[in-house]
């Protein structure tokens, strides 16, 4: 046992102080933090330039139709200033100009927006959506109906938000939000995937480096192989926590940091303000929709929601999960490592192993949408596939029943995986200059000896 | 008394034979070396000693008790196919291979510090292993090999790698050792070397062991009656008599003198030969020439080797 715990101590320590990992650890969370406040950033950057859009208008119906924005304003001209815009087009300093030839009820395609440079999304739909809802507004008055003003504003406040409930098995409800819950779902398949992808390989690579380096027979002349190749997993499984540990926290500091630093007055942790105003230009129906969320998102609210999904159970599950699905896949990555000779033979081995991964990873995206499933049901039971389909449905909440059966024949599969790969490992190990196929490693499983 | 005593012991691969029926006997205390062509079966013994494989049949007593696992803490062993960890520094890899085998990190510290000062390594302390050279890195496998001062020592071609000077240094390492009481198992294929340091052998190919005793023992048991003789005088006179009575192998102009080697039947000794040319010539030596390891190991593995020995199973 305290020899494992030397070759733990030792995988540990040889990647934790390698700067790929210090790099690693402080490039993370910067680029976490930065997809939070970068948006928000950029969207408080943008605001400032003012762009002037030059209106002419030949019909002289629309004339003080489009209204003036913080960051659009713009300029109703008569019709002869429209042959000096375009020749000094440069020199007028507006952002472009806007030309109406005919009435647009009868002639929709009677309209030019030119300008020197590609025009933005912003200013073009804002253009659109101004002249599409007075038009729509005119269209409405030629039926000349009574208190139309009335009926117009009480119209465009109609919105419609469905907030969902959860109901509980004893019948209480509990307030949750299906945008939520999707996200976690993602985020935690993701992550699984993530890691058990990049951790498992480097857990091949490092039986690899012992098997080429040579070093594996000095040190199976003083431990057994199996000690070996669980110090090794275990090890790195320690470098995966401390990993998303750092990562945590690190995140969790920059941004609160940040945060404090530029936007002191804002509530929201996030770049959501800034990314409603963004979209407000865009689409607004969209933008709306979030700001009612945004809106029902008061403190309470938010902590009811989280605890719908039940953090703790939650967390302690993708923990489960994660070294379940990394143990199971590690073992056979160390079983492929200590099969090959050189990197170019990896590839064929490789394929097996990462097939079952990424099937997971697809499986998980159609989870989101329907988590009940007779498909996802059956890959959240493959211990294969568990890891990550599971993962991807426990935010929905999963039958008891289904969920300990997943998790016990998740054990029985690392318990299968680490034991099969331990035979094959034993025997590669200390195999060198053998062309490799499955049948020798058939062979392999089936020496005896211990 | 033998230290490591190994009775027949049998390992079966998928569809060969790599040991049949072996028995070896280490004398406590010796140089025994263990021969053999390239896949006789060597390493696949040595792994079985070094309980890497075990036997599938076949017991392996060590020091007179059955060979456990907490016996290889006493065992030191320098594989054929030996590396480091490139990336790791010298010092810090040699205290973790030797914290592997048992000893306290204070205990390793301190005896890598007498081993480093010894072989005049000490600067390379802190230098990655990549930054060795071949040579360099197999001075510090050889310390780490020895460190925890094992009782059994097993050295699989142990002079690879090294250059004449460095090789000198090894073996008068490994002399030492011997003197101050341990057992040494020695493989290789450089036959000087056994010669030179081996007070035991066993010769194996394909998977049996062909001979075993002591090396001297071994060395005349192929002895083929061979003499060499110095000497001046009349040249035609001797060379006639030899060739006419014996088997004249070999008869050369040496400086000022001449050289015969001369191969003896059975009942043919070394006096009928010199009383026969003494009246020719004078003679300066005579001497019987034992035949090398080299000879004896080539003329084993020629005559001894049997198809059928391939079992297929």
């Amino acid at each position: 046992m305290s020899k494992i715990s030397l070759i733990i101590e030792r995988e540990y320590l040889s990647r934790v102080r390698k700067k790929s990992f210090i790099i690693m650890s402080i490039l993370g969370p910067v680029l976490f933090a930065a997809m939070m406040v970068v948006p928000a950033w950029l969207a408080s950057m943008e605001d400032d330039e003012v762009k002037t859009i030059a209106v002419i208008d030949h019909t002289n119906l629309y004339s003080g139709q489009i209204e003036n924005t913080e960051l659009l304003k713009f300029d109703f001209l008569d019709e002869e200033s429209e042959e000096e815009i375009r020749s000094n087009f440069k020199e007028s300093g507006y952002y472009a100009y806007l030309v109406i030839q005919d009435n647009l009820l009868k002639n929709p395609e009677a309209i030019r927006l030119y300008s020197d440079a590609q025009i933005t999304m912003d200013a073009k739909g804002y253009v659109q959506r101004s002249l599409r809802d007075h038009l729509k507004n005119q269209k409405l008055q030629t039926y000349k109906m009574e208190g139309l003003e009335n009926i117009l504003s009480e119209i465009n406040q109609i919105n419609i938000e469905i907030p969902t409930v959860k109901i509980g098995e004893d019948g209480s409800e509990k307030q949750s939000s299906a945008e939520l819950t999707m996200f976690v779902s993602m985020a935690f398949a993701f992550l699984s995937y993530m890691f058990i992808f990049i951790y498992g390989t480097q857990v091949m690579r490092g039986v690899m480096e012992e098997k080429t380096s040579r070093i594996v027979e000095v040190i199976v002349s003083s431990v057994k192989p199996f000690q070996l190749m669980m110090g090794k997993i275990l090890g790195i499984a320690m470098v995966a926590l401390t990993q998303i540990l750092l990562w945590v926290v690190l995140t969790i500091l920059i941004v609160t940091g940040v945060k404090a630093a530029f936007f002191p007055d804002s509530e929201m942790p996030s770049g959501t303000h800034a990314q409603i105003e963004m979209m407000q230009d865009q689409n607004p129906e969209a933008a709306q929709q979030i700001a009612s969320m945004e809106d029902g998102f008061n403190f309470n609210n938010i902590l009811e929601m989280v605890n719908s999904l039940e953090p703790l159970k939650t967390l302690l599950l993708f923990i489960f999960y994660f070294f379940g699905g990394y143990l199971l896949y590690s073992a056979l990555f160390a079983a492929v490592g200590g099969a090959i000779d050189n990197e170019s033979d990896q590839q064929q081995f490789m394929l097996p192993v990462t097939i079952p991964i990424i099937i997971s990873l697809y499986v998980a995206m159609m989870t989101f949408r329907n988590p009940g499933s007779d498909v996802a049901f059956w890959f959240s039971m493959i211990p294969f596939t568990s890891p990550i389909v599971m993962m991807a449905r426990i935010p929905f909440d999963v039958p008891l029943w289904q969920l300990l059966l997943s998790m016990a024949l998740l054990v029985g599969g690392f318990i299968a995986t680490t034991w099969f790969a331990g035979k094959i490992y034993r025997v590669g190990i200390l195999m060198y200059g053998k062309k490799v196929d499955y049948k020798e490693l058939w062979k392999w499983f089936r020496y005896s000896g211990d | 008394m033998a230290f490591l005593e190994a009775s027949g012991i049998v390992k079966r691969f998928a569809n060969h034979l790599a040991l049949n029926d072996v028995n070896i006997s280490v004398p406590e205390n010796s140089i025994y070396g263990l021969l053999g062509p390239n896949g006789a079966g060597k390493t696949t013994l040595i792994r079985i000693i070094n309980k890497i494989t075990g036997p599938d049949e076949g017991t392996l007593l060590f020091d007179g008790k059955p060979l456990r696992n907490s016996d290889i803490m006493k065992i030191g062993y320098l594989p054929e196919e030996r590396g480091l960890y490139k990336k790791m520094k010298v010092g810090e890899q040699a205290v973790y291979l030797a914290r592997l085998k048992g000893l306290s990190r204070n205990d390793a510290l301190k005896r890598l510090k007498y081993w480093f000062e010894k072989f005049e390594i000490q600067p390379w302390w802190d230098k990655k292993v990549e930054e060795l050279s071949k040579g360099m890195a197999q001075k510090v496998q050889f310390i780490v090999t020895i460190l925890h001062e094992p009782q059994l020592l097993i050295f699989d071609e142990p002079f690879s790698g090294f250059d004449p000077v460095n090789a000198t240094l090894l073996k008068e390492e490994i002399l030492e050792l011997k003197q101050k009481g341990a057992t040494i198992i020695f493989s290789t294929h450089n036959m000087a070397s056994v010669e030179e340091l081996c007070d035991h052998i066993t010769l194996i190919n394909n998977g049996k062991a062909m001979i075993e005793g002591r090396t001297e023992q071994i060395r005349r048991g192929y002895r083929q009656n061979l003499v060499n003789i110095e000497f001046s005088g009349q040249r035609e006179e001797v060379e006639k008599i030899l060739k006419d009575n014996y088997e004249l192998r070999n008869l050369n102009a040496v400086n000022d003198h001449f050289e015969a080697q001369v191969k003896m039947s059975e009942d043919q000794s070394l006096n009928n030969v010199l009383s026969g040319i003494i009246g020719h010539c004078t003679i300066h030596s005579c001497q019987e020439l034992l035949p090398g390891m080299n000879d004896v190991f080539i003329q084993v593995v020629n005559q001894k080797e049997q198809p059928s020995q391939n079992q297929k199973s």
